[in-house]
């Protein structure tokens, strides 16, 4: 490319020079200075504030749950874009807006709402508790408000895939003798799959770093129920920021990390389109 | 909708295979089964809990609580705040981004996502490194009097954080799929820079940056966990809505608790009608736009090719709405 080829829109030098100092002051400085800040401790005082026992206990939920949450978001996801899309009933266009209420919803409140529905004297719970379903308190009640804050990614995700997906090539594997199961593990399936796996991939990186909804409903006791972000805020709180941050930089790469897969996720799927 | 819709339709005129009635029924009930267990329940729930204790604590939690007032007021100064740096920052950024091609745009474009894999504690964390008493810029700041952490500019700071993405996000897309054809012409016919934006720009994209404003506002409203780290829970002072309803748990008024958190629904569920009606504008208006606008700009300006097939619209709504 030749930077020196005149430009005839006006307004490019503005445009991009204020976007970088937006970037600047609210991304990188910001960013720096934590690195910079969990970086001055030193490997060795690092390493004991990253991988004590009760931070590897929150490492371990934090992942397990938004793990168990994007899978069953995934399936849940699969079910509810497959019946917007092929099916129609009653209240349709009122559900499919619904899908998207955890991504309008404060944290907070959801967080609210489920921890009192499924506590033993709640509107679910006193059905579910006397089941053995805890779903209040307890690690099950991380996942299931995950779940939920999860629960559009994946449908949103594979909602447009399957839209757009030809009517011919069913057609052609049904009139060729493949029944309903193989028309869908052989024919769908496969083009489904990049979707489903941005879903997944975008339900899980939610769930690493939420903590609005998990605060209300795990009860954050440490090594069972405390995810790492909670175990940052119980470190701010007791003022020791150095901790604080050295953990916070491990989340920070996680999450990065997670952002580096799901691009590498949308850039493949679209390759495979074109 | 394209002309094909109607073959979609299962038994409209189609050779489509399908499920037989009995599954079609048995997988209907099960999503719907879902999403009433998951969504609608709570939603009710709400304001079930929220009237618990009857009209009289509700509106009195609401309009009497001096606390609860300042919270909403707090709220109603931080989101809009917010949102209105977002918009110019998305206008900018968008404006750059598809309009010009220059060294670095597809990292600039990675950039722009940061804030969403950010988690939000971890964004309030490092405004209190930056700007708290022990912070880079703590003592500088208090030696001149001004407090941003455990204040009003702090809230807005995080807030601004979490939802810098959700804009220029939405504009982006949008603005591709327009082109340059007729901010080009206006420039060409003499029109200066902000009579082009004026109107050419605006009118083209207003119902794309609406709908990025909306979404934005709705999460702007709603932060909790890097408003959290920064707020200081001050009563009175600092707490927002989300972070009032987290007090008045703490202080054993559940009914009160679930009286703001209504009202934090109530503006939930109206932002998914203005969003629903905004999506069949936005899908109408990318039809109407000539079909040849996508990858096609005069000579003089290279075309921001690699990104601009309409498969990255629905990832970057994805995106956007999200993390």
């Amino acid at each position: 490319m030749t930077p020196r080829k005149r430009r005839v829109l006006p307004g490019f030098g503005l445009s991009l020079s204020y976007t970088m100092l937006i970037l600047l002051v609210l991304l990188f400085i910001p960013l720096v200075v934590l690195v910079y800040r969990a970086t001055s401790l030193g490997p060795e005082k690092f390493l004991q504030a990253v991988w004590t026992p009760q931070a590897r206990a929150a490492y371990g939920l934090t992942f397990g749950a938004s793990l168990a949450a994007a899978a069953i978001d995934t399936v849940l996801g699969l079910l509810i874009a497959w019946v917007l899309v092929r099916y129609e009933f009653p209240l349709k266009r009122v559900f499919d807006a619904l899908v998207d209420l955890p991504f309008a919803l404060p944290t907070a409140v959801a967080g609210l709402v489920y921890s009192a529905l499924y506590v033993e004297s709640g509107w679910l719970g006193r059905y579910l508790v006397p089941l053995g379903f805890h779903g209040a308190h307890s690690r099950t009640a991380i996942v299931l408000v995950l779940t939920f804050i999860g629960l559009p990614f994946v449908v949103r995700a594979v909602q447009p895939v399957l839209e757009s997906l030809d009517a011919d090539v069913e057609e052609a594997a049904a009139s060729l003798g493949a029944n309903r199961w193989q028309v869908l593990s052989r024919v769908l399936f496969p083009a489904l799959q990049p979707a489903l796996l941005t879903g997944f991939a975008l339900t899980f990186a939610r769930g690493l770093g939420e903590f609005g909804s998990v605060v209300f409903v795990s009860g954050n006791m440490p090594y069972y129920t405390e995810i790492a972000p909670v175990l940052i805020v119980a470190k701010l709180e007791a003022f020791a920021y150095a901790e604080a941050t050295a953990i916070a930089l491990v989340l920070l790469i996680c999450s990065f990390g997670m952002l580096a897969v799901i691009n590498t996720l949308e850039r493949r799927s679209r390759r495979h389109e074109a | 909708m394209k002309p094909d819709a109607a073959r979609r339709r299962p038994g409209v005129g189609s050779g489509r295979p399908t499920e037989p009635a009995w599954g079609r029924r048995l997988l209907i009930s099960l999503a719907l089964s879902v999403l009433i267990v998951l969504v609608v329940i709570p939603v009710a729930s709400v304001f079930g809990y929220a009237f618990s204790k009857g009209w009289d604590h509700y509106w009195n939690t609401l309009l009497r609580d001096p606390d609860t007032r300042h919270a909403m007021w707090l709220t109603l100064v931080v989101a809009p705040t917010s949102v209105l740096l977002n918009v110019v920052f998305g206008i900018a950024a968008a404006w750059a981004l598809t309009r010009f091609e220059f060294r670095g745009r597809t990292l600039l474009t990675t950039f722009l996502d940061l804030p969403f894999a950010v988690s939000p504690v971890v964004a309030g964390l490092m405004f209190v490194l930056l700007f708290g008493a022990t912070g880079v810029f703590g003592p500088q700041l208090q030696s001149w009097g001004v407090t941003i952490i455990f204040s009003t500019p702090g809230l807005i700071l995080a807030t601004t954080f979490v939802t810098l993405p959700f804009v220029a996000r939405e504009l982006i897309p949008v603005m591709q799929a327009i082109g340059p054809e007729e901010e080009l012409a206006a420039i060409t016919l003499g029109a200066n820079g902000w009579q082009m934006f004026r109107r050419i720009t605006l009118p083209n994209i207003k119902w794309g940056l609406l709908y990025g404003v909306i979404l934005c506002n709705a999460r702007a409203m709603g932060e909790y966990g890097a408003v959290y780290v920064v707020s200081g829970h001050i009563s009175g002072q600092t707490d927002t809505l989300p972070l009032r309803v987290e007090k008045l748990l703490q202080e054993f008024d559940t009914a009160g608790s679930f009286a703001v958190a209504s009202v934090l629904t109530f503006l939930a569920l109206v932002t998914l009608i203005v969003k629903s009606f905004l999506e069949a504008r936005t899908a109408r208006d990318l039809e109407e736009a000539p079909a040849d606008d996508a990858g096609l700009p005069p000579d003089d300006i290279e075309a921001p090719a690699a990104s601009s097939e309409p498969a990255s619209t629905s990832a970057a709504a994805i995106t956007a709405a999200g993390i």
